[in-house]
């Protein structure tokens, strides 16, 4: 075990410790040394600036040194593009950058673009302790190591003394004044150059090793590096001379304690392998050991001039296998450089240029879309794949057009938006641009995008395919609700869905089902293409679609066997685990007045105080509860103006007796089954009727049993008479003629106010009546006495629950009330086809008076009780699964 | 006694996800709006960090659920509450305010729980990774695009870290980073504004023992099976990349789940020297994207990490509740924490 002596990271670690090899920091993506790269960086070619970049590492560069510094270059804009292009490079950006430039703006607009640690070269105190010390301590805020230049106000340190001196000053100043790690300090000794027949250049190498000795032995922990090159800089010309220069001087500067150096990486000769000659006559040069060394050294320079300069060191062997095999590589690392030449080759192989993108590309991006889905890529480097792909689809473009004026071949329109509730946007993102690159026109929507908005925007723009995304459980819902309204909307449009939440079991037990049209779940942004180009596909998409749908409902099949025995109970359970009440006296009242009873002429004046004035603020979509709305900062103006308005509108109704309200109830004697359904006996007012129940499937907590209305109500072997009540009450004959006045009139307001306050006035006609029962009709709570807030939170004994409504969600049970209270006959209330009720302003239910009775949701049901409701209903399973379709668990 | 100190002597608790306990509220539009927000011209139904003004009740008792669980730490409500994250709902103006009245909601149940119990809780102000990503580029035509840069978010994170300090905050928690650029932003902030505030980040670097500290703590996301953030570093890459300040803790939070962030918390200990955190989700979600990791199959995956000495705090990220952050204490209350200040090794 090691203390490291460096720590720095790209998108991977870089640790060094005492024991670890020298470093090599890349230098070729300078302007200042290099130029080619400064050309390329005017030129703004960064393509292939980026490929310097990429061969040093391929070439073992361990950091790369950026340097932008130059008259005609804007250096922040350069550094700040050059960088942003490197991080999406993780073949590059694997390793810590360098920030190199003598221009503090550029170093700082290079530490804003890096998030990995690397290091800044540099500053030194050449503008004095206190630009230093800010500049040293801003660096730390940004997270980098920092290269310091033996430099001061004086001037650049040539000798040992100077150099040493001002590496103990900066250290000093930088370990006890600015809290700087002795491991983030890299002192930079110069390296001068040696060779130039100058007397007081001769001792350059020689004082760079022994100043490097000093301070490694002087200042602990701090460590050293060097820009190579310099010292050969009299040579150039000559590599391999330049070479054997650098292999010597970095063998000697090791030994010293060198500890990082801005190399060639891919141009390093070994020590052992330079021919032992030319050794000697370098080495004399650098530790300046005969006079002459210099001109003897330039002599065999000069007879052996050669431009033998190594190859790349790229490995290029792929390069041999087979063009599909050669597109797939390139998609895979994400290699630009021979896209078109491959592309070329497979389009010549096949005979369409669209086969090329459905065959090997496509092909290619599967490969993608599998290492990225086990974790062998990531999302940087999927991205790059996808650049590839596009230069590709790009170099086909022109030979696709040519061919769609005969074909008709176009890539689709796709619709992307993130649902309503929801802001995350990079998975979409991705999507959108992956789909882009491959010749999708995208029309993205952003975040947020409430459901009418997209469909809108389906039909409007034509679009081929629409896109949703999600990244938080609620989305979920929103997903289903976009594809309730297309399938409303009779769409053809496939559905992809996508997003973190999102899953191929949500996607087929959810949403599949609520859209005749294709759905399908897409795993990530790299399969995203395959999945749409399939659908789309003139041949073979309808096939696509199809089997994505055979597969969904294999998928459905699954998750309900799974679901049955995970979360619910089977109906035969349920049934074992019903509530258990108890029947006696106590909770039994026998009613003082049975039969069926008709009130007509109800005056209404009467019902105002029940009205329960919440929901009716709620049909106007202003959010509160009454009468706190009216004092509400925000909507308090408008629903005081709203509750003014209704307030004279139902004075004018009562004062003009402009709507009738008409009631009927009945209270009847009746005993649980065997089946748990309720059974109205025969009297001599009515005929036998038998009320079906539903019960509770989903778990329940431990103890807690699984409810039906039919718990409520005394089976015969309990030996006591029970009864049942039921009522239908309509506040609103009149309504409609009076709203129809309105709207002849235009004045929409009045119309729809007078419809509101109908409806108000049948809840409240609904409360009214369930208290003349309690109190009088039945009698059981003779005594009440409750204000009307009491009311409203349903304070009182017994439950009026209403078919259609969570205990009894069964709308079919209306018909069974309208019969045994002959309503229609007593009160003039109808019941339309669809089990609505005629007038819109009316009430319907039951009455149970045990005590236990409370308010409970029936919740999903399974298809066992489906199988026995439609029996003990005597209907088929077909009209039994419609009756109950929003019930089932599917 | 301090945070520091106390992270050596045993293992703290974290809170568990705010966002499940909130969900769990069914709330609607209207109660994100609440009176103040009810004409707003865009939804904002969502925007959790808001419900610190619209429905403080919520939020503090959540807090309160979370410290009656065992929490040593809670995190205020603040996860998207700087103003790239809040521009979403046109509510950037609201960002200052938003960490304000957050950091009081956790100050309320803290004060409340302590009153009570006469314990005491810290409450560390959590600083979210924001909607935009300054090392990725949204647009595949341009990598070299940004939606982000440095700047806008070192502004927007110093307009947080002021709120939640002003707030009351005793500690900041830059969390759930996919990419590393914005939280070295965020901690840049951090250390710009506990400087200014004449404060230090670390107790060895104070000049007097009155001088107030205010800990960091680092969360880094490890995205998927690729085992790296989303911005593509290694755990170890991370870990060096924000280690520049002086740190109470490093670790990782969410996307995976105790069992599977296990080797990645293992990684980091040779490469830091500061205490380590883990608050995994409640396992990975299910295909209805529920997360059903039950309290004690979770604390069974976390005593893995205690057994290992691999943290020095714990606690849970998305789909954890009182429940499971009460499994988890009792727990870690059985083993001693991390030994810290050892040497880093390679």
């Amino acid at each position: 075990m090691q203390t490291p002596k460096l720590l720095l990271s790209g998108l991977e670690p870089l640790i060094a410790t005492s024991e670890s090899n020298f470093i090599n920091v890349g230098e070729r993506c300078n302007v200042t040394g290099s130029k080619m790269f400064l050309r390329l960086i005017k030129e703004e070619n960064y393509d292939e600036a980026l490929r310097v970049a990429k061969e040093q590492v391929e070439g073992g560069a361990q950091i790369l040194d950026v340097n932008m510094d130059e008259g005609l270059i804007d250096g922040v804009k350069a550094m700040t593009r050059f960088l942003h292009l490197v991080a999406s490079e993780p073949e590059i950006a694997r390793i810590p950058i360098m920030i190199d430039s003598s221009n503090w703006d550029i170093l700082e607009a290079g530490l804003k673009c890096i998030q990995g640690k690397g290091i800044v070269n540099s500053i030194s105190l050449k503008e004095g302790e206190t630009d230093f010390l800010a500049k040293a301590r801003k660096i730390k805020r940004y997270g980098a190591a920092m290269v310091v230049m033996a430099f001061d106000e004086e001037g650049q340190a040539d000798s040992f003394e100077r150099r040493i001196q001002i590496c103990e000053r900066a250290y000093r100043l930088l370990t006890a004044e600015a809290g700087i790690a002795p491991s983030d300090i890299i002192f930079d000794p110069n390296i001068f150059p040696v060779g130039t027949g100058m007397e007081e250049h001769k001792e350059n190498a020689i004082n760079f090793f022994k100043a490097t000795a000093w301070i490694k032995e002087n200042l602990p922990g701090a460590l050293v590096s060097g820009g190579v090159s310099n010292v050969s800089f009299s040579f150039r010309g000559n590599n391999q001379v330049r070479e054997a220069i650098h292999a010597s001087f970095l063998y000697h500067g090791i030994k010293a304690g060198m500890d990082m150096g801005i190399v060639n990486p891919s141009q390093l000769e070994v020590y052992d392998e330079v021919p032992k000659p030319l050794m000697e006559l370098v080495e004399d040069v650098l530790f300046n050991r005969t006079v002459d060394a210099t001109e003897k050294l330039l002599a065999y320079a000069d007879a052996n001039k050669s431009d033998a300069k190594k190859e790349s060191t790229a490995d290029l062997t792929w390069r041999q296998g087979s063009v599909e095999q050669r597109l797939s590589h390139s998609l895979v690392k994400g290699i630009t450089d021979f896209i078109e030449a491959d592309t070329e080759e497979a389009r010549q192989k096949h005979e369409r240029p669209l086969l090329v993108i459905e065959g090997p590309l496509m092909q290619g991006m599967s490969v993608v879309g599998d290492l990225f889905g086990s974790g062998k890529m990531f999302l940087p480097q999927v991205v790059k794949s996808a650049r590839v792909m596009k230069r590709a689809v790009a170099y086909l473009q022109p030979y696709l057009e040519a061919e769609s004026a005969q074909a008709g071949n176009k890539a689709g329109k796709v619709l992307m938006a993130t649902v309503k509730g929801d802001v995350h946007d990079i998975g979409k993102n991705i999507v959108g641009v992956v789909l882009a690159c491959n010749n999708f026109e995208i029309i993205d929507l952003g975040v947020m995008v409430s459901t009418e908005k997209i469909v809108e925007t389906a039909i409007r723009e034509n679009v081929d395919v629409v896109g949703l995304s999600g990244l938080i459980t609620p989305s979920l819902d929103e997903m289903i609700s976009v594809a309730r309204a297309m399938e409303e909307k009779k769409l053809r449009i496939p559905l992809l869905i996508g997003g973190a939440t999102t899953s191929r079991v949500h996607t087929a037990v959810k949403i599949e089902p609520h859209y005749s049209s294709p759905v399908v779940h897409v795993l990530d942004a790299s399969r995203a293409v395959t999945v749409v180009s399939d659908l789309l596909q003139k041949e073979s998409g309808a096939a696509y679609a199809t089997s994505v749908r055979q597969e969904y409902e294999r998928v459905r099949e699954q998750y309900a066997a799974q679901q049955s025995t995970k979360n619910y109970l089977s109906y035969a359970e349920s049934v074992r685990n019903a509530a258990q009440f108890t029947f006696d006296a106590t909770t039994i009242t026998a009613p003082k007045k049975p039969g069926i009873h008709v009130l007509r002429n109800i005056v209404l004046r009467d019902l105002v105080p029940y009205i329960d004035w919440t929901p009716f603020f709620q049909s106007w979509e202003l959010a509160g509860r009454f009468p706190l709305i009216l004092e509400d900062e925000v909507v308090g103006t408008q629903a005081q103006q709203l509750y003014a308005d209704a307030q004279k509108m139902l004075a004018d109704l009562i004062a003009q007796n402009a709507l009738e309200a008409r009631a009927v109830f009945g209270i009847f004697p009746a005993h649980r089954n065997e089946h748990g359904d309720i059974e109205v006996e025969s009297t001599s007012q009515n005929a036998a009727h038998h009320f079906v129940t539903l019960r509770q499937q989903l778990k329940r907590a431990a103890g807690q049993p699984q409810l039906s209305l039919g718990d409520f109500i005394a089976p015969k072997e309990a030996g006591i008479q029970d009864y049942i009540g039921c009522f239908a009450v309509c506040a609103g004959f009149g309504t409609e003629e009076i709203a129809q006045r309105y709207t002849q009139q235009h004045d929409d307001y009045n119309a729809i106010l007078v419809k509101a306050l109908s409806d108000r006035l049948a809840e409240a006609l609904a409360e009214y009546c369930h208290a003349l029962v309690r109190k009088e009709y039945w009698g059981y709570a003779a005594e009440e006495n409750l204000s009307n807030d009491a009311l409203i939170d349903e304070q009182y004994r017994g439950i009026r629950p209403a078919p259609g409504y969570p205990a009894c969600p069964d709308h079919l049970e209306k018909k069974t009330i309208w019969s045994l209270l002959q309503v229609k006959e007593h009160i003039g209330l109808q019941l339309t086809e669809s089990l609505a009720m005629y007038p819109t302003a009316a009430v319907s239910g039951y009455y149970f008076a045990h005590p236990d009775a409370k308010y409970f949701g029936v919740g999903k049901i399974n298809e066992d009780q489906l199988i026995s409701y439609s029996q003990r209903k005597n209907i088929t399973i077909d009209e039994a699964r419609k009756a109950l379709r929003p019930n089932l668990n599917d | 006694m301090d945070l520091f100190n106390q992270i050596e002597q045993r293992i703290l608790i974290l809170d568990g996800a705010m966002g499940t306990m909130i969900q769990k509220y069914r709330l609607k539009e209207a109660d994100y709006r609440g009176e103040r927000f009810a004409a707003h011209h865009s939804d904002l139904a969502g925007n959790n960090d808001l419900l610190s003004i619209t429905r403080p009740d919520i939020i503090t008792a959540i807090h309160l659920a979370y410290l009656e669980a065992g929490a040593d730490i809670i995190e205020t409500n603040t996860f998207n509450a700087q103003r790239i994250s809040q521009a979403d709902y046109h509510l950037e103006d609201l960002s200052y305010e938003l960490n304000v009245a957050s950091a009081k909601c956790a100050v309320a149940a803290r004060d409340a729980y302590h009153a009570k119990t006469g314990k005491y809780g810290y409450v560390a102000g959590a600083i979210g990774p924001t909607n935009r990503t300054a090392s990725l580029s949204p647009d595949v035509n341009d990598p070299g695009y940004r939606a982000v840069n440095y700047d806008e978010l070192h502004a927007a994170y110093s307009e947080q870290i002021k709120g939640l300090l002003d707030g009351g905050a005793d500690a900041l928690l830059i969390e759930t980073i996919f990419d590393t650029l914005n939280a070295k932003a965020a901690l840049h902030a951090a250390m710009d504004i506990i400087e200014s505030r004449g404060a230090v980040a670390h107790p060895d670097q104070r000049s007097s023992d009155a001088q107030l500290v205010i800990p960091i703590m680092i969360s880094g996301t490890i995205t998927d099976a690729s085992g790296r953030t989303l911005s593509g570093q290694t755990p170890e890459a991370f870990v060096i990349s924000m280690s520049h300040a002086p740190l109470l803790s490093i670790g990782f939070n969410c996307a995976l789940g105790a069992e599977q962030l296990m080797a990645h918390v293992a990684a980091i200990g040779k490469t830091t020297t500061t205490g380590i955190s883990a608050y995994p989700n409640a396992g990975l979600p299910n295909a209805m994207g529920h997360y059903d990791q039950s309290p004690e199959e979770m604390a069974a995956l976390v005593e893995q990490y205690c057994q290992r000495k691999l943290v020095n705090i714990l606690g849970g990220c998305c789909g954890t509740t009182p429940e499971h952050i009460a499994a988890i204490a009792k727990v870690a209350a059985h083993y001693s924490p991390r030994p810290i200040h050892e040497t880093i090794s390679a």
